[in-house]
């Protein structure tokens, strides 16, 4: 049995669907499996499985310029390779981008080759003054959602939400 | 070939599709060739104008979309040729202007001009139809047949390594962004 929770991957999907999200980008992530797989059994869902994250800010500013809301899936290491295109596609275009960034490397990591990265994703996301939250507890995953993506939509512009080992995973 | 010959011959079939193009001369000289609303121009980002393209094909399926990408854009994605063709979206046009180098920067020459195959690359990828020209005439056909066939195709175009004078055009970035918006999310609802 995964150790990742599927009731809160399932509360942070059904926060997504509640926001009118019908394309989310992904790359696969060990904390993100059940939130693929639900994204895949959706029929109302285009999921994107990319070759790296930074394609999904380009297929959002696709999307959004067409008038159909998106999300997008990663690591923050993902996040990390995807600057250029934040900054030079979704900043330059005023293209709001609701980004779903597992926070790994914190408190609780056991993975060597995730320590590095979640130390600087949190100074990267201020350096980028993209607005960000975290989520570690499954009550406020709901109406953060909601609130970051309203923020999105009216300031067009990027916003991340955290997905913290509290939230995602149970052991 | 020259791009704007390129360009000049296919431009009638741009009156329907929505157009995306990467930045530099690809931009300024469709624009010298006539703005359209429904043209949107990436004018950085390199790599994601195929993306974007990507994005606007699986969520506007009843729309034909058409990607102007460039040699020195598709390297820094290559990647996006294998998702482009995981999804196999049959109403999206790529092409890929190829003039062996990066001219908005100085013309220093890219790996296609050491022989790496941009049309072999996409159809390894998965790209169902992918093909290279070298004349404007082979390419005004293989881009109607493209149009025709109703499934993904990247199409190479070999074109000379010059352009435009100027880059920067009088069209500002957001104007572009937010009427193309406006006109592509206006055809939606009619």
């Amino acid at each position: 049995v995964s150790p990742v929770s599927a009731s809160h991957s399932q509360l942070i999907y059904d926060a997504l669907k509640g926001c009118g999200i019908r394309l989310m980008s992904a790359l696969p992530e060990t904390w993100l499996v059940h939130l693929i797989r639900l994204a895949e059994d959706d029929p109302e869902m285009i999921l994107v499985r990319l070759a790296k994250e930074e394609e999904g800010v380009g297929l959002s500013a696709g999307a959004h310029l067409a008038g159909v809301k998106s999300a997008m899936l990663m690591q923050n290491h993902g996040f990390l390779a995807s600057v250029n295109g934040i900054v030079s596609c979704a900043q330059l275009y005023r293209i709001p981008l609701l980004m779903l960034i597992s926070h790994r490397g914190e408190f609780g990591e056991r993975d060597p080759w995730q320590t590095e990265g979640g130390g600087v994703t949190e100074e990267v996301l201020r350096a980028l003054r993209i607005p960000y939250a975290l989520l570690d507890q499954p009550g406020h995953v709901a109406h953060r959602i909601a609130k970051a993506q309203t923020l999105a939509l009216s300031s067009n512009k990027p916003v991340a939400l955290l997905l913290c080992r509290d939230l995602m995973w149970e052991d | 070939m020259r791009r704007l010959d390129a360009l000049t011959a296919v431009y009638p079939h741009f009156r329907d599709s929505v157009v995306v193009t990467i930045m530099g001369a690809v931009a300024a000289e469709l624009q010298s060739l006539g703005h359209r609303p429904n043209f949107f121009y990436l004018q950085h980002a390199m790599g994601l104008a195929s993306s974007m393209g990507l994005g606007i094909a699986l969520t506007r399926p009843e729309r034909q979309v058409v990607v102007f990408d460039g040699d020195g854009s598709v390297l820094m994605n290559l990647g996006g040729l294998t998702t482009l063709a995981r999804y196999r979206p049959r109403n999206l046009v790529h092409v890929v202007f190829d003039n062996e180098s990066l001219l908005s920067v100085g013309g220093f020459p890219t790996a296609t001009s050491t022989g790496s195959d941009l049309a072999a690359i996409a159809a390894a990828a998965g790209v169902p139809r992918a093909a290279t020209v070298t004349t404007v005439d082979g390419f005004e056909t293989a881009f109607a047949e493209a149009l025709a066939a109703r499934d993904l195709t990247t199409l190479v175009a070999k074109v000379e390594a010059v352009g435009p004078a100027r880059f920067v055009t009088d069209l500002g970035l957001l104007e572009n962004r937010f009427s193309f918006a406006r006109a592509l999310q206006r055809e939606q609802t009619t």
